[in-house]
Parts: C-alpha cells; sequence; structure tokens
C-alpha cells in the first residue's frame, strides 16, 4: 500500500530523510517512532506530495510519489492529519467538514453521511454548529481527524495526532484510530509517544533521519538484548552461586539478596534454574521476569545514531 | 483547471470574509466613505463653479477614476489576507494536501477577492453618479452619466486594475510571511494609477474613451504576465518548507 526505497530528502547540505526503505501493508497501522527534527514530517510530506523528494522511490497504492500526473491521485486517496490542526475558525464544525468533502469532490450525499458519522464517533455532533474557533484544542483535534476522513480515504497520514493533548483526549483519539483499524484503513502514524505507538500500532519504524529499526513492537523490544529473570532470596550463598555457575543460564548479578540473570528465554529456562536454587539450600521469595521496553529499544537506537 | 474547485474555494473565501467584520468594514466603508466625500465636492466646488460641459468633465471624470484607483489597492489587501493569512492560521497544509492544485487554489481566492471588491466599487459609483446627475442636470441640461468614459473605467479599468492588484498580492504572498508585508507590496498597485489621475488632473493626460481603453490595454498584458508570474511563484514545496 505504501512502499519506500532509499527516499531521501535534503535542504540545501542538510539531510533531513537518508534512504528510508519500508513496506506498509493494506489496513496495518504503522507507527513512525522519532525525536524531534528526526525527519518523520518530512517523510510523510513527501508521501503526501506536498514536497518533493531529493531521492529514491516512493509508491502509495499503484501511484508514483513524484510523478507529477500521480499526485493529484495520492492526495484524492489518502487523508492528512497535519501536526498543526489548520481549521477556519470562523467556519463551523460542519462547515469545515463540508468544504474539504466538496474540495474531495465527496458525493453530497455521501459527504452529509461521513460528516455526521465521523461528527457522532468523535462526540462533535452536537457542536456542527459552533464555530471551530470556540473549540478546546482536543475537540480541534477530533475536528481535523474528522476532515482527514470526510472522503473516505483509504490512506490516513497523522502527524503527531495526540501531541499537545490532555491524558483523556489523547486516550479518545487513540481508540479512534484503533477503530479505523476495524474498517481496514491503512494508518501511518507519526508520533514520538512510545507508550502510543506500543498500544496502537502493528509494526513501528524508528527514524533518526536513517530507518534504524523496523518491526512489531515486541520484535523491537527483544531487538536490544536478553530479557532477565529477577529472583528475591532470603540469602544469597556460594553454593546457589556454583550451582548456577553449573548451569552457565547467561550473565548473573548479585545485588545483595537478589539475583538477576540474563536469560534468552526467561519462561523455558525459569523452571530449572529455581530448581538449581532451591536444590542448592536457597529460599526463594519471588520471581520475576523483566523484559527490555520499546522505550529501551528507542533509546539505543537512537542514541547509537548521535 | 476545475472551475468547481475554484469557485468551492471562492465560496469558503467569501463566507470567511463574510464573519470579519474589519474586512467588510474595508470592502464596503472605503468606497462608499469616498463616494460620499467626493459628492460633496460636486456640490460645494463642482456644481457653483458653473461653466461648459467641458469645464464639468475634467472635474466628474477624475472624481469617476478615482474608483479605478480604489479598485487596484481594496482587493490587494484581501487577497494578502486570504493567501498569508492561510499559512499563519497553519490552514494551508492541510488545504494543500487535498487534490486541489495550486492553479485551482489561487484562480479561487482571486474571484474571492474580486467579487466583493468589484461589486461594492460599482455600487459606489453608481450611487455617486445617479446623485452626480440629480446636482449636476439643471446647469448642465443633460444627464452626465452615464457616458463611455465612465463606461471603461468601470467596467474595463476597474476590474483589470482590480486582477492586477490581485496578482501582485499573490506574487508578493508568496514571499513574505505576514499580512501586513503582502499588503505593502500589493498596494504598490496605487502608484501607476495614482500618477494617471494626478495626469489626468493637471490636465496632462485627457480621460477620454480612448486614452483610456489604450491605457487598459496596457494594464491587460501587465495582467497575462502576471498571471503566468504569480502561478509560478506560488510554489508550495516553498511554501510549507520555508515560510516561519
Amino acid at each position: 500500500m505504501i512502499e519506500t526505497e532509499n527516499l531521501t530528502k535534503k535542504f540545501g547540505d542538510l539531510t533531513a530523510v537518508d534512504n528510508v526503505t519500508l513496506k506498509v501493508n493494506p489496513g496495518e497501522i504503522f507507527g513512525f517512532l522519532g525525536p524531534n527534527g528526526a525527519g518523520k514530517t518530512t517523510t510523510v510530506r513527501m508521501l503526501c506530495c506536498l514536497i518533493s523528494k531529493t531521492g529514491g522511490q516512493a509508491r502509495i497504492a499503484d501511484y508514483e510519489v513524484g510523478n507529477k500526473s500521480d499526485s493529484i491521485k495520492i492526495r484524492k486517496l489518502i487523508g492528512f492529519v497535519s501536526d498543526n490542526v489548520g481549521l477556519y475558525e470562523s467556519l463551523t464544525a460542519y462547515e469545515n467538514l463540508d468544504y474539504y468533502g466538496k474540495l474531495y469532490k465527496c458525493p453530497e450525499p455521501r459527504r452529509k453521511e461521513n460528516i455526521e458519522r465521523f461528527l457522532k464517533l468523535l462526540g462533535l455532533w452536537e457542536k456542527k454548529d459552533t464555530a471551530a474557533g470556540a473549540f478546546s484544542k482536543g475537540m480541534k483535534q477530533k475536528l481535523a481527524i474528522a476532515r482527514a476522513l470526510v472522503h473516505d480515504p483509504e490512506i490516513l497520514f497523522m502527524d503527531e495526532p495526540t501531541a499537545n493533548l490532555d491524558p483523556e483526549s489523547a486516550k479518545t483519539v487513540r481508540e479512534f484510530i484503533l477503530s479505523l483499524k476495524k474498517e481496514k484503513k491503512t494508518i501511518f502514524l507519526n508520533t514520538h509517544n512510545l507508550d502510543e505507538a506500543q498500544r496502537v500500532c502493528d509494526r513501528i519504524g524508528i527514524l533518526n533521519k536513517k530507518l534504524m529499526a523496523i518491526g512489531t513492537p515486541q520484535e523491537l523490544e527483544y531487538s536490544v538484548g536478553a530479557r532477565k529473570t529477577v529472583i528475591q532470596l532470603v540469602e544469597v550463598n556460594d553454593a546457589i552461586l556454583n550451582a548456577l555457575n553449573r548451569m552457565s543460564p547467561g550473565k548473573v548479578t548479585r545485588d545483595d539478596s537478589k539475583l538477576t540473570i540474563e536469560l534468552a528465554n526467561p519462561n523455558k529456562e525459569n523452571p530449572a534454574i529455581i530448581r538449581a536454587i532451591v536444590e542448592a539450600g536457597g529460599n526463594v521469595q519471588s520471581v520475576s521476569i523483566s523484559a527490555s521496553t520499546l522505550e529501551d529499544a528507542y533509546l539505543k537506537l537512537v542514541r547509537e545514531k548521535q | 483547471m476545475n472551475l468547481e474547485t475554484s469557485l468551492t474555494i471562492a465560496a469558503k473565501e467569501l463566507k470567511v470574509l463574510s464573519r470579519k467584520k474589519s474586512i467588510i468594514y474595508y470592502i464596503v466603508g472605503f468606497p462608499f466613505l469616498l463616494m460620499v466625500g467626493f459628492l460633496l465636492v460636486v456640490k460645494s466646488q463642482i456644481v457653483p463653479a458653473g461653466g461648459i460641459p467641458s469645464d464639468y468633465a475634467l472635474g466628474l471624470d477624475s472624481l469617476t477614476y478615482f474608483f479605478v484607483v480604489l479598485a487596484a489597492i481594496v482587493p490587494s489587501s484581501i487577497a494578502a489576507y486570504s493567501i498569508v493569512g492561510e499559512k499563519i492560521e497553519k490552514s494551508l497544509e492541510p488545504l494543500l494536501a487535498t487534490p486541489a492544485t495550486d492553479g485551482e487554489i489561487l484562480l479561487g481566492k482571486s474571484i474571492a477577492s474580486f467579487v466583493p471588491t468589484i461589486l461594492s466599487i460599482w455600487a459606489a459609483a453608481s450611487i455617486f453618479m445617479v446623485i452626480t446627475d440629480y446636482l449636476t442636470r439643471s446647469s448642465l441640461s443633460f444627464y452626465y452619466f452615464p457616458n463611455w468614459t465612465s463606461g471603461v473605467m468601470l467596467f474595463l479599468l476597474a476590474p483589470l486594475g482590480a486582477i492586477m492588484s490581485i496578482e501582485l498580492a499573490v506574487i508578493a504572498s508568496s514571499r513574505v510571511s505576514d499580512v501586513r508585508g503582502a499588503n505593502q507590496i500589493g498596494s504598490l498597485m496605487f502608484i501607476p494609477f495614482m500618477g494617471v489621475f494626478l495626469a489626468g488632473a493637471e490636465g496632462i493626460f485627457a480621460f477620454s474613451s480612448n486614452n483610456l481603453l489604450i491605457f487598459s490595454l496596457i494594464i491587460l498584458v501587465v495582467d497575462v504576465a502576471l498571471f503566468f508570474l504569480s502561478t509560478s511563484t506560488f510554489k508550495r514545496e516553498e511554501i510549507l518548507t520555508k515560510w516561519k
């Protein structure tokens, strides 16, 4: 559905996006994670045919990004939620959506139906005749999302849709994004919110001008290192440490009466380890598995680049 | 280019303009205030001075021509507000992401700048002419307005001047990032039109139909040149990446 190959954007001597190759499948929510200035917005702007690419290839559905005659076709196919809501504040919520529906040549009956549907879904129907300027930040953001969907696009690009929103509004927007997945929409979501990416996205690309990694949230978590088993004992003695050394399960770190063992597969290896500790006379108080988080993966990859 | 898209954009622009009182006052108030001032000049200066019809012509044609000067000033402010204002309100990026082309967007905004101002100027000029006829009828023994000269001024030169003003504002809008800057550049249109006004008032330039047709032709050529220049200077990438 969305495909790039060595997609590059330079502004003079500055490389904003460097040889990004990725593929987003139909119906997938793809998250683009990266720090400020990583090139997320620039990538989306290139894919939405708002700015030109300097190098590489990109395709949206069957259309070539950068090909002048395909640009209009791509723009008809997509919806775009920019990082600024950019509403016409003197127009009502309904008028804002109706205007965009007309620009996308959405037939009137379908336009009316979509406006009502999305305003209701986002809890704005009662405020349809209120000027957008009177809306709160969260309501404006919801209206901007409805605007991007008014022509029922197959693909939705969202640039930081929950940035600067209060937790409740951000949750509503996230839930709405997830509901769009049920409608088989393909969503390309720019965010620097790790929690949001983990909750919402099927796959995540970590960008810092270059694409540092790509995979499911779980794949990215596993990619940064072994998971750890943390065992709290009443006391750690030499017999226990010798027993663990004989097993050589992984790197063992001792912190007073707590042992931390790095393991490739804790669920599989833990029973044998616990048995060995007990047989060596250890009294186990608790066992927990500590896995690397998406945050660990993100920070590791971003710091590597820096 | 799809005219329907441009008309959709124009309709939205007019809706936005209609809700901004300061702009309505500017579009409607400026020509009507001028009209009232001109009528006072006619009543207090031209009619009491009397004379043969050609004496009246110089004064009345100069005053009528001033509506052309107005047509070359007012729309530039509306066009500048329409484009730069949209960038300031951050609403240009979502608009540029729609299938509307640059040409359709510019045409829509130009229509919205052109129509209300030219209608307002025509309305004010019409009232001026009707009341002037009433004031001068007894001394002239005929109705001075309408005549060919005023027809050329209002229906040819004024629209061409308005188009020129809008195009210059579009070019200025792609070079500056605030409404005032674009407006100031757009207002440069005042200079050539005011120059003709002063030349007419000093008797160097006669406000005859023929002279005004030649002047209109020159403005038409400039309009065509500015049209190509304005569409080539409106670059969406620069607008999105360089405007701050």
